[in-house]
């Protein structure tokens, strides 16, 4: 039985126990994914399953895929020209490659946060404003109750309820992020990629955020991707090790984040874990 | 010795490059200086209220400046919408490899380097012979927004191409529309070049006489609808100057006139597009 661990990142014997309580739902289902930018491949056959509800980690060295697996999620692999996806993705059992699949209520569903904070040149209060006004929330209360809830998810409204009005870019990085990832959490969706969120930050900064994102455990699904292997460490019920081989990447082991860190099955997660490879 | 000589040829390019930049300066102040010399004189209150007489030789040039604000008007109400949607096309909708992207673009810099009096043999042809509108403040209109569009179009695309990759990011992970990350973030945060493709075209077609001899034509009577013909004050001054004896001072007093007119309409367009954009970007 213990064999199952090495590809499945929900083990069977526990699915099996929480079935009883609470059923274990797989959020995101990827089956032989491949991305390829023009003719060379990023990374090829993945395949792995993301519980709902867990904190989900993928690490790895530079340039193995990473990033690309997760903008294949909301599939923001759209905007880069010559980008090809291939495989099986589903989202909340629905396939994101479908043909009728429309991106806009995917993206609302799945939030995302990029490695720079990207506020808009607008206000704070616009800046969270817009998503909800562009998906249809007409009611003026609701957005406001919305916007403050969000701003307190990201623990942002003390910092900034006197001065809503003012420009979003005049917060400090650290506050940035965290306003992009209340405007993502806006529009309650129900899973949230961040890619390298604190790596544009300062250590304190960085641990502020990665506070609040610990905090989101269980309100929605998250997938990070994270270079910093003690965070993953901290905050990961799952953790997804990519890796490079032909100058491609691919996905060298998942597990529960206790199973990689403390009993690697491969040699090379063993290496990596310990800080001796890449 | 390399420690003086690299100081020597330090101090010649600091004179080198503030002489050039004095230069400039010292130009535009001529320029302003001479204009301000010979215009000043006759600048007063009839002057720009009153009709012109004698050929231009007296009286004012109110119907001139009517006409002038009226062809500007038809040229950038036709411009704005136009060029702005094809730069939103060239910059947002096709990649920079497309075939059609690369076909608008040449074209654009054909035009572009297309001398204004073929620009005016064309309106003649087209809109006052074929169209039938004849020698008119639409004609001209038309025809200076014919000539201004590939400046506005390139000046816009490229503000728009300006703008960050992060909010576009940003904005296609948070799900908008296309349209609303144009109207909310794109076109906000690419107003500096939009404005500066505005500004560009209002003072170039500020500045055209030979397109519009074509094509508005000559006549200084104050115009009483869109179909009259009507003189602009750079036609106004080339006709006083080259075919007018004795009119050199009103050439000048016009020159004045049109100078504070461009002055003041970059302020108008720069401060209502501050205005704008301080209702939507805070940055």
């Amino acid at each position: 039985m213990r064999a199952s661990y090495e590809l499945q990142l929900a083990p069977v014997e526990t699915q099996e126990k929480d079935e009883q309580m609470a059923p274990a739902r797989t959020m995101i289902h990827a089956e032989g994914l491949s991305v390829h930018y023009r003719s060379v491949a990023a990374l090829k056959d993945v395949s792995l399953e993301i519980q709902a509800g867990d904190i989900t980690a993928l690490v790895g060295p530079s340039g193995c895929g990473k990033s690309s697996f997760l903008c294949c999620i909301n599939r923001l692999t759209d905007l880069t020209e010559g980008c090809c996806v291939s495989g099986h993705l589903a989202v909340g059992g629905e396939s994101v490659f479908a043909r009728e699949l429309d991106t806009m209520s995917l993206r609302r569903q799945v939030g995302m946060i990029c490695q720079r904070p990207n506020p808009f040149p607008l206000s704070i209060w616009r800046n969270l404003e817009l998503p909800l006004q562009e998906h249809g929330v007409k009611d003026r209360t609701e957005r406001a109750q919305r916007i403050e809830q969000a701003l307190k998810d990201v623990g942002l409204w003390g910092e900034v309820k006197d001065r809503l009005q003012g420009s979003a870019l005049s917060l400090s990085g650290g506050q940035q992020q965290r306003l992009c990832i209340a405007r993502a959490l806006v529009l309650k969706p129900e899973v949230l990629l961040l890619d390298e969120p604190c790596s544009a930050l300062d250590p304190i900064s960085s641990g502020v955020v990665e506070e609040y994102v610990a905090n989101l455990r269980g309100t929605c699904t998250i997938v990070i991707v994270t270079h910093n292997l003690a965070q993953a460490r901290r905050i990961a019920d799952q953790t997804a090790v990519f890796w490079t081989r032909n100058g491609h990447g691919y996905l060298l082991e998942s597990g529960s984040a206790e199973q990689v860190f403390e009993n690697p099955q491969n040699p090379l997660t063993a290496a990596y874990v310990k800080g001796l490879r890449g | 010795m390399p420690e003086p000589r690299a100081r020597v040829m330090d101090r010649l390019s600091a004179i080198l490059i503030w002489g050039v930049a004095g230069l400039v300066a010292a130009s535009f102040v001529w320029l302003v200086g001479n204009v301000l010399q010979h215009g000043l004189a006759q600048l007063s209150f009839e002057f720009v209220t009153a009709s012109p007489e004698d050929a231009g030789r007296g009286g004012g040039i109110a119907p001139i400046i009517v006409s002038t604000l009226i062809i500007v008007a038809i040229c950038m109400a036709v411009t704005v919408p136009v060029g702005l949607g094809t730069a939103i096309l060239l910059a947002e909708f096709l990649s920079g490899s497309s075939r059609l992207g690369r076909l608008v673009r040449r074209s654009l810099d054909v035009l572009a380097s297309v001398p204004s009096v073929v620009f005016g043999l064309f309106g003649n042809a087209v809109f006052c012979q074929m169209l039938g509108m004849g020698f008119s403040l639409l004609s001209g209109g038309l025809t200076l927004a014919c000539m201004v569009l590939p400046f506005f179009i390139r000046t816009a695309e490229e503000g728009l191409r300006a703008v960050p990759k992060d909010y576009r990011m940003a904005a296609a992970s948070l799900g908008l529309s296309h349209t609303g990350t144009l109207a909310h973030i794109l076109i906000p945060a690419a107003m500096p070049g939009l404005l500066a493709g505005f500004i560009l075209s209002v003072s170039r077609s500020l500045a055209e006489t030979a397109a519009l001899i074509f094509t508005s034509g000559y006549v200084d009577r104050m115009p009483s609808s869109l179909l009259e013909s009507g003189r602009t004050l750079s036609v106004h001054i080339y006709d006083l100057s080259m075919n007018v004896s004795g009119g050199d001072g009103m050439a000048y007093s016009s020159a004045l006139v049109l100078m504070v007119m461009l002055i003041v309409l970059n302020r108008i367009a720069m401060w209502l597009s501050r205005k704008w954009s301080t209702q939507r970007v805070v940055a």
